[in-house]
């Protein structure tokens, strides 16, 4: 009984080993494309490994973000910066928010959120819908102050029915922002004074993270 | 060749495991949002079965009757593990909308019950057919939930549009959606069932 | 299949209603908010009002003629009621096409799938209004301003007292705006004096009893009053609470539906404090800003089980042990 029970047990590890020997560096490469296409969707054509070379920045109010810095031809192009709001409707929101060199917003994605649905849920949308240029936050230059709805005297047009859920997105988007500004400042710094490769080892200060 | 398209069909019709035996419902309500979504969580099941099936009526001699159960589980719960590596190294887009059901298949009661009221008493080839016929019972009615919770809720059906998303109901693709369009199935495939008895 | 007993406690005595008698005077009860709806949303009231009894009334028609097969008996006014309910729960401006998915759902899902009129687990017009808030929940969230706040407000959409309560607790209107109904709302929960009038001409006519209504109302009063005491933020205010919403419109009209609701008078008491208790915390803690509806339906799911536990003993039937 127990002899037939283990030899059973032993046969079916041997298979697993074996299938997941297989599979690991596919999950892996697959684990990887997911976060390398989340940053490729909201920032400029580049051609470096972001992932490799994201670091933790502050962003000035003792909190702090993963920043994926994009890099065409050892050219700065762009930040990608996984930002959150804990003030959604439905609690925490994780989106991808990116910008090009000058303070505008390339694109942004929702990676996590539990809001409403047909409500808050249209905010991986809404916010870039470029039809619609009162309720897009596409291409706007945050360096002109940060994004409010228009009911709290911004600019941006609110999702119908889910002001919550909107002022939370925009909360995000601005701290990211915070925190872009933190590294562009870092960068230009970097880039007037040393040369560079040096600006590149001001990058890599906070650390390289593998998240 | 007659009595093995008999095993076939008696798992797609007679003993469909959801329109008749109402096993396997977790999978069934929660993963159906969507055709396709459901589609796969059908023919991921599939493959679990056959495979199980096959081992375990092979193995029917060899397990003794006092363990039976734990072995049954180690070889469902293996190949299972197989399928979801397999789905997160292929398909991850498809392993991320599943999501946790995918492993759940371990528990499911279709494949357990089939393994321990079919293929431990019956040879090899009908085990494999029972596995195909109840499996593709399961596959169907998942698909066919899928499709009109997609259809009734934005409109679409694997992914094609018939008609505007914004006359959808949404309910249909949240959670009650399921058990509403899944009572009325069953009516439907009970109506027809008595129709023709 | 065909039920021919229908089961209640004893004693039977024949009071000389009847279903039709019961069902005209709840619309009779009805008009004063309708009249309210009317001065407030003008003809958007009627139209939304009139098509809604049409659909309704027109789904039952055909569903039991052509899929039950079956003589209709629509004359009883049950589907009426379920329409001008329906109506009173949605915002003035909803798309007619969304009006009649929600009177289908409500008469041939939630009544006529179970049986019809007697059968039906949970309250028709309830579930046709939840059908539709999941379902389209921007236009069922999309209230226009009324007719006295125009002047003052963008007049486009606006948000709910209880919206507000939300997302801006300091911006909330006065009591007497609310009590009167000049809050922007749904169609038939703006005023909760006109709403009260009905409460008071039913109780008059023996339609239905108090303990289902005060129960919810008693109940919402004393756990927002208790939040209030600990902590006196506006969003616990117990006045706001009874006064903003659909609550009024809830515990009178559709809470206290014969169908859906218990038999005993402390059946209805455990059934009116449960829906209260529920709508509470639906309002402060949950994703919608309004609960009641959830509330009632949940409750109606649990009649059944209230009616088990409360049914009085037969005289002489010993009482069972273990």
């Amino acid at each position: 009984m127990f002899l037939s029970l283990s030899l059973i047990c032993l046969t079916v590890s041997l298979l697993l080993s074996q299938v997941n020997r297989m599979t690991a560096t596919p999950i892996a490469e697959a684990k990887a494309m997911k976060l390398q296409n989340a940053i490729r969707e909201v920032v400029p054509a580049f051609d470096n490994d972001p992932v490799a070379e994201a670091y933790r920045m502050a962003d000035g109010s003792g909190d702090s973000l993963l920043v994926y810095p994009a890099k065409q031809g050892g050219e700065l192009v762009g930040f990608a910066l996984n930002s959150y709001s804990n003030n959604g409707f439905s609690g925490n929101i994780q989106i991808m928010v990116g910008f090009d060199m000058e303070h505008r917003i390339v694109n942004y994605s929702v990676l996590q959120h539990a809001e409403t649905p047909g409500l808050g849920s249209k905010m991986t949308e809404w916010f870039r819908d470029l039809t619609k240029p009162e309720q897009s936050v596409i291409g706007r230059d945050l360096s002109k102050g940060a994004l409010t709805v228009t009911k709290d005297g911004g600019d941006v047009d609110a999702i119908t029915a889910s002001t919550i859920t909107s002022r939370a997105f925009l909360e995000a988007v601005n701290k990211a922002y915070a925190v872009y500004s933190g590294s562009m400042e870092n960068t230009w710094s970097g880039a007037t004074t040393a040369t560079e490769n040096e600006t590149e080892e001001t990058t890599k200060e906070g650390g390289p993270s593998n998240e | 060749m007659n009595k093995s398209l008999k095993i076939l069909l008696n798992g797609i019709i007679k003993e469909n495991p959801i329109f008749v035996l109402l096993l396997g419902m977790c999978p069934t309500l929660a993963t159906t949002s969507s055709a396709i979504n459901g589609m796969s969580m059908g023919l991921a099941t599939m493959f679990v079965l056959i495979c199980s099936n096959a081992v375990i009526s092979l193995l029917k001699n060899v397990i003794p009757d006092m363990v039976r159960i734990p072995a049954f589980i180690v070889v469902i719960a293996t190949f299972v593990t197989i399928i979801e590596m397999m789905m997160n190294a292929y398909v991850p887009a498809l392993a991320d909308s599943l999501g946790i059901f995918i492993p759940l298949i371990v528990v499911n009661c279709i494949v357990l019950g089939r393994a321990e009221s079919f293929a431990s008493k019956n040879g090899v080839l009908s085990s494999i057919f029972d596995g195909v016929g109840i499996g593709l019972g399961f596959t169907l009615a998942l698909s066919l939930l899928g499709a009109s919770r997609e259809l009734l809720g934005t409109g679409k059906i694997f992914s094609l549009k018939i008609y505007p998303e914004q006359y959808g109901s949404l309910i249909f693709v949240l959670a009650p959606g399921a058990f509403i369009v899944l009572g009325y199935l069953i009516a439907l495939f009970n109506r027809l069932q008595q129709k023709k008895a | 299949m065909e039920q021919k007993l229908i089961v209640s406690p004893s004693p039977h005595v024949h009071s000389g209603d009847t279903i039709p008698k019961n069902m005209y005077a709840v619309l009779i009860a009805l008009i004063p908010a309708f009249l309210v709806a009317l001065y407030t949303f003008r003809l958007d009231a009627l139209l939304i009002t009139a098509l809604s009894v049409l659909f309704c009334v027109g789904f039952e028609y055909l569903i039991v003629r052509f899929v039950m097969k079956k003589e209709p008996s629509i004359l009883d006014g049950s589907a009426i009621i379920t329409g001008v309910l329906l109506a009173f729960n949605v915002p003035s401006g909803l798309p007619i096409w969304i009006l009649a998915l929600g009177a289908l759902f409500a008469i041939g899902v939630v009544k006529l799938t179970f049986g019809g009129l007697g059968n039906n687990i949970f309250n028709p017009a309830i579930a046709g209004r939840i059908f539709l808030l999941i379902s389209f929940p921007a236009q069922m969230t999309n209230w226009p301003s009324t007719a006295m706040a125009v002047e003052t407000t963008d007049a486009v959409s606006s948000a709910t007292v209880l919206g507000l309560l939300k997302q801006a607790p300091e911006a909330l209107p006065n009591l007497q705006q609310m009590f009167l109904g000049l809050e922007p709302g749904s169609l038939g929960e703006m005023s909760a004096a006109a709403l009260l009038l009905g409460l008071v001409y039913l109780l008059c006519k023996r339609v239905i009893t108090w303990h289902i209504p005060v129960s919810i109302l008693v109940t919402v009063a004393l756990f927002t009053g208790i939040l209030f005491l600990i902590d006196p933020l506006p969003q616990y205010n117990p006045l706001i609470h009874l006064f903003s919403g659909g609550l009024m419109l809830g515990a009178i009209f559709m809470a206290t539906d014969y169908v859906t609701s218990p038999l005993t008078k402390k059946g209805m008491i455990i059934f009116g404090a449960g829906i209260g208790f529920v709508t509470v915390a639906i309002r402060l803690w949950g994703a919608y800003p309004e609960g009641i509806s959830f509330a009632i339906l949940l409750m109606n799911a649990f009649t059944p089980l209230i009616n088990t536990y409360t049914t009085p003993k037969r005289f002489g039937e010993a009482v069972k042990h273990g």
